[in-house]
């Protein structure tokens, strides 16, 4: 547990710095008050006071958000809309489809261009051109045309989180089942095995470490794909629609909250599939 | 696997046998009119430096290279025929086991893709893993055992489904000298007991004569054979059968062999 020490120092660090910056940034609005109520320009005890909790900050302090999320999270019915429970769990539905999907696709995009040469040469550059399209620009598109012809919901999410998870996954995948040398290959050949005992006795397996480590950058991706696909939507719920409404009303507090709600659910979907990782390698004898 | 009923006729046999690789650097001759014939129960090595042609003989025989000129017959058929037929087993340089399989679940690869039944895969599996004395190592994973220990299993592999013929590329090249030896022996008592047709491509001037009954000389560019010795060494051989006149003058006559092999490059 040595470890411990420096990880709150450089956190402690971190929230000084935020603090720091609080009252930095929030100052003007405190001087704005003052001058407006006429009263002299407020010392630097008043000033710390009064940039610690303000409604609307440019920078919420570390502990406003925390509060925030604290509230959200654990301080409401699950099913009200003012729940981070209630939208993360929108967003999380979205990503693990999306993810799904892309995981799928990327998979089955592998297996075909490891074992067809017109694939082999065709679909990398399409699937590189489509990774370099702005999910930004692309997603309201996608939105509108599932709408126009009656697919609403998680799914044209879920398209999206998928568009941007596939790809770590292809080129993993490709990568991995390439991955068995050529000795290896020789030797089935020696026992006249065919082109699919090859893949399932030697080139899944052989992928399985490749394709774990593409899926936990697949899976950070479909969060990202489904919170930008919330964006778009007219914001409903979801935890790109709290963004979003955040900056409608000028709540960054529940802006900030969002987002730490955000990195939180991305790091306990990383983890998952790092811990699902470590268990299917253990018991594959790939880990000691 | 019967259909050698004809026991004194040759299980392997190379007429004018001749293989081009096409490069970028152009055509490079690998084996240039090889004539050969390895008879049943025959422990064969073939010996030379790199280039010489040794592994591409033996994996033609397998059908891994395809040679372009010539006949190569393996028990009377052609090297894909022999394939399909399970004429032979082979061991690589490296043991190349899968590491997520047990080394029984690695020996029992082949028999999968071969079709045995599950209860015919678990009889045959005990019986090569006691033919290489690996008996109670089945289920250790590969990492669990030693370098010797992992080669000894890849032989066990090769076994598993019988094949009368055993092609064997530099199996212990990865080896050290001490692990090696034993290794040596127990190939020439897993020969004896078996009576399979061997293989046995190595660099090594003492490894060839003390294993072989016909050690296959050949030299590089082109690949081709410059003397075929019968060995005239008894089949029991202990290890200090290495220290003997007869063994002696063998090696001397397989490095006479090798040097006439280079002294026309």
């Amino acid at each position: 547990m040595r470890s411990i020490l420096p990880v709150v120092t450089v956190v402690l660090i971190i929230v000084a710095l935020w603090y720091a910056a609080a009252v930095r940034l929030n100052a003007p609005w405190v001087y704005d008050q003052a001058e407006r109520a006429g009263a002299p320009a407020p010392g630097f005890g008043q000033l710390l006071g009064e940039t610690m909790d303000q409604e609307r900050p440019v920078l919420p302090t570390p502990h406003q958000v925390v509060t925030e999320l604290v509230k959200s999270t654990f301080g409401m019915a699950v099913s009200s809309k003012r729940s981070l429970v209630y939208h993360g769990w929108v967003t999380i539905s979205a990503t693990l489809l999306g993810f799904a999907m892309g995981t799928g696709l990327g998979i089955l995009l592998a297996v075909g261009i490891i074992h067809n040469r017109a694939m082999d040469l065709s679909v990398m550059p399409w699937a590189i051109a489509s990774q370099t399209i702005p999910i930004l620009a692309i997603a309201p598109m996608i939105i509108v045309v599932l709408n126009s012809i009656g697919v609403q919901g998680l799914i044209p999410k879920a398209i999206i989180s998928a568009f941007l998870s596939f790809f770590p996954v292809l080129v993993g995948m490709v990568k991995g089942l390439r991955s068995p040398d050529q000795m290896q290959l020789d030797l089935l050949a020696t026992y006249g095995a065919s082109k699919r005992e090859t893949f399932w006795k030697l080139r899944l397996p052989s992928s399985m470490p490749y394709l774990f480590t593409s899926l936990k950058v697949g899976i950070a991706a479909s969060l990202v794909g489904a919170i930008v696909g919330e964006l778009p939507t007219g914001a409903v719920a979801g935890l790109g629609a709290r963004l979003l409404s955040g900056s409608y009303y000028g709540q960054t507090v529940q802006i900030w909250a969002a987002l730490f709600a955000a990195a939180l659910v991305a790091a306990v979907l990383v983890m998952a599939v790092g811990v699902i990782e470590g268990r299917v390698l253990r018991r594959m004898g790939m880990v000691r | 696997m019967k259909d050698n009923l004809n026991i004194s006729a040759p299980v392997i046999e190379a007429k004018g046998l001749n293989l081009v690789f096409q490069t970028s650097d152009g055509p490079v001759h690998a084996l240039k009119d090889v004539n050969l014939t390895i008879n049943k129960g025959d422990f064969v090595s073939f010996i030379g430096p790199s280039g010489c042609g040794k592994t591409t003989f033996l994996r033609s025989i397998a059908a891994l290279e395809h040679p372009t000129g010539g006949t190569l017959t393996v028990n009377g058929m052609s090297p894909d025929e022999a394939r399909r037929k399970r004429a032979y087993g082979y061991v690589f340089q490296a043991a190349g086991l899968y590491p997520w399989r047990t080394i029984a679940g690695n020996i029992k690869l082949p028999l999968e893709i071969m079709g045995f039944s599950r209860a015919e895969q678990d009889e045959r599996v005990a019986r090569v893993l006691d033919l290489v004395e690996l008996a109670g190592f089945g289920k250790k994973f590969p990492w669990q055992l030693s370098g010797g220990m992992q080669q000894r299993a890849s032989i066990a592999r090769a076994l598993a489904f019988d094949a009368d013929i055993l092609l064997m590329d530099e199996p212990f090249g990865a080896l050290d000298e001490i692990v090696r030896d034993r290794l040596n022996e127990e190939v020439l008592k897993l020969w004896a007991r078996t009576g399979k047709t061997i293989g046995f491509v190595t660099h090594s001037i003492p490894e060839a004569v003390y294993l072989s009954t016909k050690i296959v000389v050949m030299s590089p560019r082109p690949g081709r054979i410059t003397d075929v010795i019968d060995s005239p060494l008894p089949k029991e051989r202990p290890l200090d059968i290495r220290d003997s006149r007869e063994f002696i003058e063998i090696a001397h006559r397989v490095r006479e062999g090798l040097r006439a092999g280079h002294a026309d490059d």
